[in-house]
């Protein structure tokens, strides 16, 4: 393993429309485990932010507690970041949107962060529609302590330790959906193809967008017995189908067709192209997004890709009725009654 | 129990000066009678004090409001009931036993008085409340109500309140809802014909119009200080409902929903957040604060408890926020409806690890206002959570205060925030580098710049460009700055007020928060009885120099607080080193606001 960030790049690496390489939208080194999933991730929002032409100081990465939560450091450094406390990033994304809701909100955690200490804030942002990305890191278990099951954890899956989980699991994507999360998709770290553009239609949802990502831990995890390991979910993965996300919509021949292409037209003109493998599922109806889940997990599969879609959700400052301008740019002018109507209050306590 | 009672002519005449409480039934719609009461006496021009005292119920429990009248203008509490006004028979047997010889016990005589109940050395008025009320209207929920109007009639006439005083009161209560004003007269005029018709001799308890209220408002401290919420430029209140706190989340929405609403748009210029709880609260508030919004959190005691592990992150990372403390009688549920001041410890030392929070305590509504307005300067100067500590006695009861006032030329202090410009011609940005010397460093919001200026926020220990560290020079010298920031707050936050020029006495008083009310009219006591003491009031945690020297150049201070721990005494113990034998504990925690009696006889 280096310590050292090569700072070398060809003179021909790509740019994209502002300019940017894709090594402009990296971060600090990782040190996280070497093969940890959760760093292809992070290349993951690397690449897509770089396709998207996204600016860097227009987003706002903020995280909880635990390895999937340090992983802010290692992309966008030159975005701001706000590593926070357990559990409560959602929480604290919640404040920083309300004061400035023109940059983009990438909230990262993880199965204990999201699952367990930080359920309630899981649920109620959800609720809210805050507009954001929330990505849970998913491994099943408590990395930083060194190898406790989370509430991810599949009943009968084995331990590095050996030990048998008899708990059942808290399934973070139906319960989304079940919340009334406006866009659910399920991944793997290790399948970039599908990740990036599922990371594109999220950034580009205008709500609350969940990204449930199974992301080995290959030091606490990665054991025969684990249904989170590579290897498993390798050989248990069932996909939705193939999705590219393209930014500026082209017309595209409309089919339903199973093993054909659709497209879900989105409220700016981009497009989710979806190659749909199940003809029964139906990514804008909740309870067949629920059911496709349900079916997967009765076969101990795991189901990827886009789950459910609102494409006209109504997020937190539409319900608010917020201002335009963000309030943290607000001043005393607008802020400020003054005097003259505070004579008037005084009078009405007379 | 004979009724009518002949009324005994008194020698000694209390005028404009007595208690009287009321002993109702919570959710019967007393309190509006009750305000109606005490507000005309108000507008009689005499200095009067309301207090609730209700429990933690919504209907059917016992609930009492006492007014003091002062015409020498105390507005601390007083033992002693002079006149009681029984509407609840659950509680009558302590309420008679609590009044004072001599003095009054009006009840409803539409049913009788038990015989054991009878007292030879109080009076008794008896007013079929509820037998007016029933021939008068026809409603049941009507007859409750104006059951209440009728005795705030028949005490009008007893006790001498204005007419003229109680119809301006109704005037403005039902501004908007004019129909109901009618019946409320009617309610009014039938107390006081019914007084006028059955009893005779004058009370020794009366009132007389005067000229001491000025242009005085009457007005709670949490109304006062959500609207200082407003006027200090907040943008972003997250809060979770407890009580005493949540009228002041409710005062901030209520007064925005009026004055920050964008005439062209229609669209409001804040935001309004009931979260899932005091956790999540907190933690927008900082998100918020974090973001260059003006954000703020409203909570009492077990609201702060879960706080806590929040505040630490905002004080190390140090982002700006304001959090008002309600305080109400701990420890854990308490007793939720009763006043207490014991969580300065909680507030002053919040969160694991060394930690040092901004504390101001205020003591009237008007500082309320202005103190909460301050707050969001003083959070954004220091980037650090700063702590509004009032209390359930200030919060919820209204009191006298001068009127509020705002210097339009006021701009608000944004603190040490770098612009693009200014980032555009800096070389490098160190987040946590103390510039000027004075330990606040400077920050910049996200999506600032395109290039420079981002930074990392964590709660874990890092240097002064923001990096990540496990290095214990860097932890130290980070923690010792943070220990410099909070010294330059001392001088930033509101100072202490003084009682005098210059030190007449060995011995000293130190009180803060609503503990001035009694403080004040001790003082004047003992002075009347040849005992003269220095006085000061703390404004705010850091403590000044005004504070040490005070301490310093007395033989003896006595400390008054309303907890049983003399949590302000150790506060100043440990911050000032002072010795533990020169600091006297004068305490109160029964969960009533403590009386200028309490103070006198400890001193």
């Amino acid at each position: 393993m280096t310590f050292i960030k090569s700072q070398f790049r060809h003179p021909d690496t790509p740019k994209n429309k502002l300019g940017y390489t894709s090594a402009y939208y990296e971060g600090a080194l990782s040190t996280l485990c070497a093969g940890c999933g959760h760093d292809s991730i992070s290349a993951a929002i690397v690449q897509a932010c770089f396709e998207l032409d996204i600016e860097p100081h227009k987003v706002a990465k903020l995280s909880g507690i635990g390895c999937s939560s340090k992983t802010p450091t290692y992309f966008l450094s030159n975005s701001h970041g706000f590593n926070s406390v357990h559990g409560r990033m959602p929480a604290v994304t919640t404040g920083a949107n309300l004061a400035n809701r023109d940059l983009m909100y990438i909230g990262v955690s993880g199965d204990g962060d999201s699952a367990s200490i930080g359920m309630g804030q899981f649920a109620h942002v959800i609720r809210k529609n805050l507009n954001m990305v929330y990505i849970c890191m998913n491994n099943g278990v408590y990395g930083l302590t060194k190898g406790q099951d989370s509430a991810t954890a599949d009943v009968g899956s084995v331990s590095k330790a050996g030990s048998v989980n008899p708990y059942q699991p808290i399934d973070l994507a139906s319960l989304a959906i079940e919340l009334g999360a406006s866009f659910v998709a399920q991944s793997f770290s290790g399948d970039k193809d599908q990740l990036i553009p599922l990371l594109k239609a999220a950034m580009n949802h205008p709500g609350f967008a969940f990204l449930n990502i199974v992301s080995p831990c290959v030091t606490f995890n990665n054991n025969p017995g684990s249904t989170k390991s590579y290897q498993f979910v390798r050989e248990h993965s069932a996909c939705t189908g193939k999705t590219d996300y393209i930014p500026v919509m082209v017309p595209i021949t409309h089919s339903s067709k199973e093993g054909e292409t659709s497209t879900i037209e989105l409220h700016d003109g981009s497009a989710i192209q979806l190659h749909k493998l199940d003809n029964d599922w139906n990514p804008e109806d909740r309870l067949s997004a629920i059911t496709a889940l349900k079916k997967a997990e009765a076969k101990k599969e795991v189901l990827t890709g886009l789950l459910y879609i609102n494409r006209e959700p109504i997020e937190l400052h539409q319900i608010f009725n917020t201002t335009d301008t963000p309030l943290n740019q607000l001043d005393e002018k607008v802020l400020c009654p003054g005097n003259e109507v505070l004579k008037g209050i005084n009078e009405g306590y007379r | 129990m004979p009724t009518p009672q002949t009324i005994e002519k008194a020698n000694d005449i209390k005028l404009n000066d007595f208690v009287i409480r009321f002993a109702n039934v919570n959710g019967t719609g007393s309190a509006s009678a009750n305000f109606l009461f005490a507000k005309a006496i108000f507008r009689m021009g005499i200095p009067v004090t309301p207090k609730n005292i209700f429990p933690s119920n919504i209907q059917g429990l016992p609930t009492w409001y006492e007014v003091r009248v002062s015409e020498e203008g105390w507005l601390g509490r007083r033992d002693g009931i002079d006149f009681m006004v029984s509407v609840n028979p659950q509680s009558m047997p302590g309420d008679i036993a609590s009044v004072r010889p001599g003095g009054y016990f009006m009840y409803d005589s539409t049913k009788m008085l038990y015989e054991e109940f009878i007292r030879p050395d109080i009076h008794y008025i008896g007013v079929p409340m509820m037998e007016l009320s029933v021939r008068a209207f026809k409603d049941a929920r009507q007859r409750q109500l104006f059951k209440n109007v009728i005795y705030v009639g028949a005490l009008s006439e007893l006790l001498g309140i204005e007419f003229q005083a109680l119809v301006e009161v109704l005037n403005s209560q039902f501004k908007g809802k004019e129909k109901l004003i009618e019946p409320n007269v009617k309610a009014l005029q039938m107390g006081i014909d019914f007084v006028k018709e059955n009893y005779h001799e004058p009370i020794n308890i009366r009132l007389e119009r005067r000229d001491l209220i000025g242009d005085s408002i009457l007005i709670d401290g949490n109304t006062a200080c959500g609207l200082g919420a407003v006027y200090g430029g907040a943008t972003v209140c997250t809060w979770y409902p407890i009580t005493p706190s949540t009228s002041v989340a409710e005062s901030f929405n209520k007064f925005c929903s009026k004055y920050r609403i964008d005439p062209e748009t229609g669209k409001k210029n804040f935001a309004f957040v009931q979260s899932e709880d005091e956790l999540a609260a907190v933690g927008m508030a900082i998100g918020a604060g974090w973001n260059g919004a003006r954000s703020f959190t409203a909570t009492s005691g077990p609201g702060l408890s879960l706080m806590n592990e929040f505040l630490g992150l905002a004080y190390f990372a140090e982002i700006p926020m304001v959090l008002f403390d309600i305080q109400r009688t701990g420890p854990s549920t308490g007793m939720p409806t009763r006043t207490q001041q014991s969580d300065v410890f909680e507030a002053a030392y919040a969160s694991h690890g060394d930690t040092k929070q901004v504390v101001l305590f205020p003591s009237t509504p008007k500082e309320c206002f202005e103190m909460s307005a301050q707050a969001f300067d003083l959070a954004e100067q220091l980037q650090t959570p700063i702590i509004m500590l009032s209390d359930l006695d200030l919060g919820m009861n209204d009191h006298i205060s001068e009127p509020l006032v705002w210097d339009d030329n006021q701009k608000y202090n944004r603190g040490k925030v770098l612009s693009a410009e200014i980032l555009d011609e800096m070389e490098s940005f160190g987040r946590y580098l103390d510039v000027d010397g004075d330990g606040i460093p400077y920050r910049t919001y996200p999506g600032t710049h395109p290039e420079k200026g981002a930074y990392f926020t964590r709660g874990s220990s890092k240097d002064e460009y923001a990096k990540y560290t496990e290095s214990g020079e860097d932890y130290k010298r980070n923690m010792d700055r943070l220990l410099k920031k909070f010294n330059t707050a001392k001088d930033l936050v509101p100072a202490p007020q003084l009682y005098q020029e210059t030190n007449q006495s060995k011995e000293g008083i130190l009180f803060f928060g609503t503990s001035k009310y009694a403080a004040e009219e001790a003082l004047h006591l003992l002075k009347k009885d040849g005992k003269t003491l220095d006085a000061i009031r703390i404004k705010a945690f850091p403590f000044n120099q005004t504070v040490e020297d005070f301490i310093h150049s007395h033989d003896r201070v006595y400390v008054v607080e309303q907890n049983r721990d003399a949590q302000l005494r150790s506060l100043l113990m440990i911050e000032l080193e002072i010795d533990p034998k020169k600091l006297i504990k004068i305490l109160n925690y029964d969960g009533m606001p403590i009386t200028a009696d309490d103070i006198i006889k400890r001193v």
